[in-house]
C-alpha cells in the first residue's frame, strides 16, 4: 500500500497547478466583468463613497498585487472576507451553505445510480425487447433534460396541481431540526425528531428526482452496455454451468464487473453533479452553495465567488482520488 | 438401457443466424454408462461444443434445441423447468471449460468460487464449505494458502486446476470437459490430463472429453464418438477405433496424427474444407472429401449401422 500512498501524494501535488490555473482565470474574468461596489451601491452613489469602499476592499491596488495578496492568504488557507454587506469570512459562508448542497448531492447521486443501474440491468436482460427500447430512449432523453424546465414541470404537477410535495426550501421553518451536521435528514434522526424527518424528506424529493433523473441516463446506458458484454462472457457462462442462481449471476458476478466502468463514470460525473446542483438549487430555492454562488455572482462578490470555486474544485479533486482508492479495493488487478 | 447414465436421442440444435440456420447438431444419438469416458472428437466447427452445452441446456442464443431427448439418469432434461435444470448444473453434471483465463470471475477469490458453488447446492455453513474447498484445491494440486488469491495471480495451468476443482466440487455423475487442455502449452497439457485421469479414478464420474486433438484420447477415453458436420459418424470403443477406424473420416483423422515412431512420415491433411452447416452437402456430408465416395453417397444420406457389438458407423460401406 505504500505505492498507493505515493500515488495519492503525487496526484494531490499534480492537482495544485490545475487549481491555480482555474483560480487565475476566475480571478481575471470576474474583474473584467465589473466590481462589487457599483453592484452593491447601484449607479447613483457619489464617486467619493465608491472610492472609499473600493479602497477598503483593496480593489484600488493594481491587479497583480491583488492577485498575489490573494494567493498569499490562500497559502494559509485563508479565503478572505466577503466583499458585500456583512463582510463575513468566506469560509464561514461556504461551510454554512455546504451541508445543504451535500445533502442534495448525496440524495440525488444515490437516486441516480440506483435508478440508472436498475434500468440498465433490466434493459440488458431484455435486450432488443420493447422494454429495452423504451429504456434506451429514456437513457438518451434524460441526458438532454434542461433542469430548470424539468424542475418546473415537477413543481407544477406534484406541488401546485396535486399539492403533494413542497416546491422550495429545505424545511418548513417551524419543523427545521436542531442543527448538528447541517444535513437535515441526519439531524432529524439524531435528535429523534420524526415530524422534522418527514418534513425534510418531503422537501428533498422533488429536487432529488429532478437532479437524479437528469444524472441517471448515463448510468442506464453505461450499465446496459457493460452488462450485455459481461453477460456473454466466459465466466458468466461458467457460472451458469455451476448452477448458481440467476440472481447471484446477475448481481454478484455480472454487476460487480460492470461496476468498474460505472465507478469511473461516477468520478467523472461528480463535476456534472455539482453543476446540476447549482441549477437545481436555484430552481427549488434550495439554500446550498449553488443557490448562494448564483446570488453572489450577481453582486460580483469576488472573494466569495473565488473561494467557492476553489472549494468546489478541491472537492472534485478529492472525490476523484477517493474513486481511485475505491478501485483498488474492488478490483484486485489494479495496483498503483 | 435404464442403467445408462446418459442417453441422447435424435438431438438437433440449430443456430438461427442472420445468414441462415446453422445445423450445428443434427440428429445425434449417444449413449453412455455410469463412470464411462467418451472422447468426443471432430474438427473445428463440427458441433462438439454445441452438443456439450446442449446437455446442460446452455446453448447460447441464437441457438436452440429443436428436437430430441436428453435422458440423464432417467430424467428427460429437455422437459425440466429452468430451476430444476439449475439444480442439476454443477451438482450432477458439471463442465470444464476450454479457456481457464476467462472462465473465472476476475473479481472473485479462487476459494470463493468453490465455496459459492458448494453453497448453491448444499446446505452447509460457510466454514464447512471452506473446509471442503480447501480439500478440493489440495486434491488438484493447489496449496491452501492460495485460497485467498485472485485468478490473475495464477497461471493458465493452475487456473485449469481450479476449473477442475470447481467441476468436481459436488461430486457429479458426469463431467463435460470442453477442450480442457487446448489453450495450454504441451507440458501443462500432459499434467492436466494426468490429473484428470487420476481424479476420474478417485471420483468415478462419467466424462465427455471434447477435443479436436484425437491424440489425447488413448489412455483416457473408453469410447470414441466421432463427429463430422453436426452428425455422429462413428461411435466405438476406443481400442477398436484406434485399431481400425471404420468411417473414412476416422481413417483420415488417424492418418493425420503425427507419429513419433515414424517421424520421417509425412503429415497427411484431410483434403478439402469442412462443410458449411447452413447448406450442408447433399447425401453423405463427408462425400466431397471422401476417397471412397460413390454416386449414391452424393445423393442419399447414409443410415447409422450397428457393426459388431455396440459399434455404430454412418457410412454406406458397411
Ligand atoms: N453462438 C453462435 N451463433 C451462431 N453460430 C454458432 C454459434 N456457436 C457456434 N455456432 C456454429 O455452430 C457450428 C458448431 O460450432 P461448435 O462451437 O459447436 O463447434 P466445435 O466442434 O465445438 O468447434 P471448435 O473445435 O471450434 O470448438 C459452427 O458452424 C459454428 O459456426
Ligand atoms: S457414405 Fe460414402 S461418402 Fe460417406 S463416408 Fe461413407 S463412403 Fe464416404
Ligand atoms: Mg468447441
Amino acid at each position: 500500500m505504500t505505492s498507493l500512498r505515493v500515488y495519492i501524494i503525487r496526484r494531490i501535488l499534480l492537482s495544485i497547478p490545475m487549481l491555480l490555473i482555474l483560480l487565475s482565470v476566475v480571478f481575471v474574468v470576474l474583474r473584467v466583468a465589473g466590481d462589487p461596489v457599483s453592484a452593491m451601491l447601484g449607479g447613483h452613489a457619489p464617486i467619493s463613497e465608491i472610492e472609499r469602499i473600493r479602497k477598503q476592499l483593496g480593489l484600488d491596488k493594481p491587479l497583480y498585487i491583488q492577485y498575489l495578496n490573494y494567493l498569499m492568504n490562500l497559502a494559509h488557507f485563508d479565503l478572505g472576507r466577503s466583499m458585500i454587506w456583512g463582510q463575513r469570512p468566506v469560509l464561514d459562508e461556504i461551510l454554512e451553505h455546504f451541508p445543504a448542497t451535500l445533502e442534495l448531492s448525496i440524495s440525488a447521486f444515490t437516486f441516480s445510480i440506483l435508478l440508472g443501474v436498475f434500468t440498465g440491468v433490466f434493459s440488458a436482460r431484455r435486450r432488443n425487447k420493447p422494454a429495452d427500447h423504451a429504456i434506451r430512449l429514456y437513457g438518451i432523453i434524460t441526458y438532454s433534460i434542461f433542469i430548470p424546465w424539468f424542475g418546473l414541470v415537477l413543481q407544477l404537477i406534484f406541488g401546485v396541481y396535486l399539492g403533494w410535495l413542497p416546491i422550495s426550501g429545505r424545511s418548513d421553518p417551524r419543523m427545521a431540526p436542531e442543527i448538528i451536521t447541517g444535513l437535515y435528514v441526519l439531524d432529524s434522526i439524531l435528535t429523534m425528531n420524526l415530524p422534522g424527518l418527514i418534513d425534510s424528506i418531503r422537501h428533498l424529493i422533488l429536487p432529488t428526482v429532478t437532479l437524479g433523473i437528469y444524472l441517471s441516463g448515463i448510468y442506464t446506458r453505461l450499465t446496459r452496455t457493460h452488462m450485455i458484454d459481461i453477460l456473454q462472457s466466459d465466466f458468466i457462462r461458467a457460472a451458469r454451468a455451476r448452477g448458481l442462481p440467476e440472481r447471484t449471476i446477475i448481481y454478484k458476478h455480472a454487476l460487480k464487473n460492470a461496476f468498474i466502468p460505472i465507478l469511473t463514470m461516477m468520478g467523472l460525473q461528480f463535476a456534472l453533479l455539482l453543476a446540476g446542483a447549482v441549477l437545481t438549487e436555484t430552481t427549488f430555492s434550495w439554500p446550498g452553495m449553488g443557490y448562494f454562488l448564483y446570488e453572489r455572482i450577481s453582486y460580483r462578490d469576488f472573494t466569495t465567488i473565488q473561494g467557492t470555486i476553489v472549494f468546489i474544485a478541491t472537492l472534485i479533486v478529492l472525490i476523484s482520488l477517493i474513486v481511485d482508492i475505491i478501485y483498488v479495493y474492488i478490483d484486485p488487478r489494479i495496483r498503483y | 438401457m435404464i442403467s445408462d447414465l446418459l442417453r441422447i436421442e435424435g438431438l438437433r440444435v440449430y443456430y438461427y443466424t442472420r445468414d441462415g440456420v446453422v445445423m450445428a447438431v443434427d440428429n445425434v444419438d449417444l449413449f453412455m454408462k455410469k463412470g464411462e469416458t467418451i472422447g468426443l472428437v471432430g474438427e473445428s466447427g463440427s458441433g462438439k461444443s454445441t452438443l456439450g452445452r446442449a446437455i446442460l441446456r446452455l446453448v447460447p442464443p441464437p441457438g436452440r434445441i429443436i428436437s430430441g431427448k436428453i435422458v440423464f439418469d432417467g430424467l428427460n432434461l429437455t422437459e425440466l423447468s429452468e430451476e430444476e435444470m439449475r439444480k442439476i448444473r454443477g451438482k450432477r453434471i458439471s463442465m470444464v471449460f476450454q479457456d481457464p483465463m476467462t472462465s473465472l470471475d476476475p473479481l472473485m477469490k479462487i476459494g470463493d468460487h468453490i465455496v459459492e458453488t458448494i453453497m448453491a447446492h448444499e446446505t452447509l455453513t460457510r466454514e464447512e464449505a471452506e473446509e471442503k474447498a480447501i480439500k478440493l484445491l489440495e486434491q488438484v494440486g493447489i496449496r491452501s494458502e492460495r485460497f485467498m488469491d485472485y485468478p490473475h495471480q495464477f497461471s493458465g495451468g493452475m487456473r485449469q486446476r481450479v476449473g477442475i476443482a470447481l467441476a468436481l466440487a459436488l461430486n457429479p455423475d458426469l463431467v463435460i470437459a470442453d477442450e480442457p487442455t487446448s489453450s495450454l502449452d504441451v507440458i501443462v497439457q500432459f499434467q492436466i490430463l494426468d490429473l484428470m485421469k487420476e481424479l476420474k479414478n478417485l471420483y468415478g464420474m462419467g466424462m465427455i472429453l471434447i477435443t479436436h486433438d484425437i491424440s489425447i484420447i488413448p489412455g483416457i477415453a473408453d469410447k470414441v464418438a466421432l463427429m463430422y458436420a453436426g452428425q455422429l459418424v462413428e461411435f466405438a470403443d476406443a481400442k477398436s477405433f484406434f485399431n481400425e477406424p471404420l468411417h473414412p473420416y476416422g481413417k483420415a483423422l488417424l492418418e493425420s496424427i503425427p507419429n513419433i515412431q515414424h517421424s520421417d512420415q509425412k503429415l497427411k491433411y484431410i483434403p478439402g474444407n469442412p462443410p458449411d452447416l447452413i447448406n450442408p452437402p447433399k447425401g453423405c456430408r463427408f462425400s466431397p472429401r471422401c476417397p471412397y465416395a460413390t454416386e449414391k453417397c452424393r445423393e442419399e444420406e447414409p443410415p447409422t449401422i450397428m457393426v459388431g457389438h455396440h459399434r455404430l458407423v454412418k457410412c454406406f460401406q458397411y
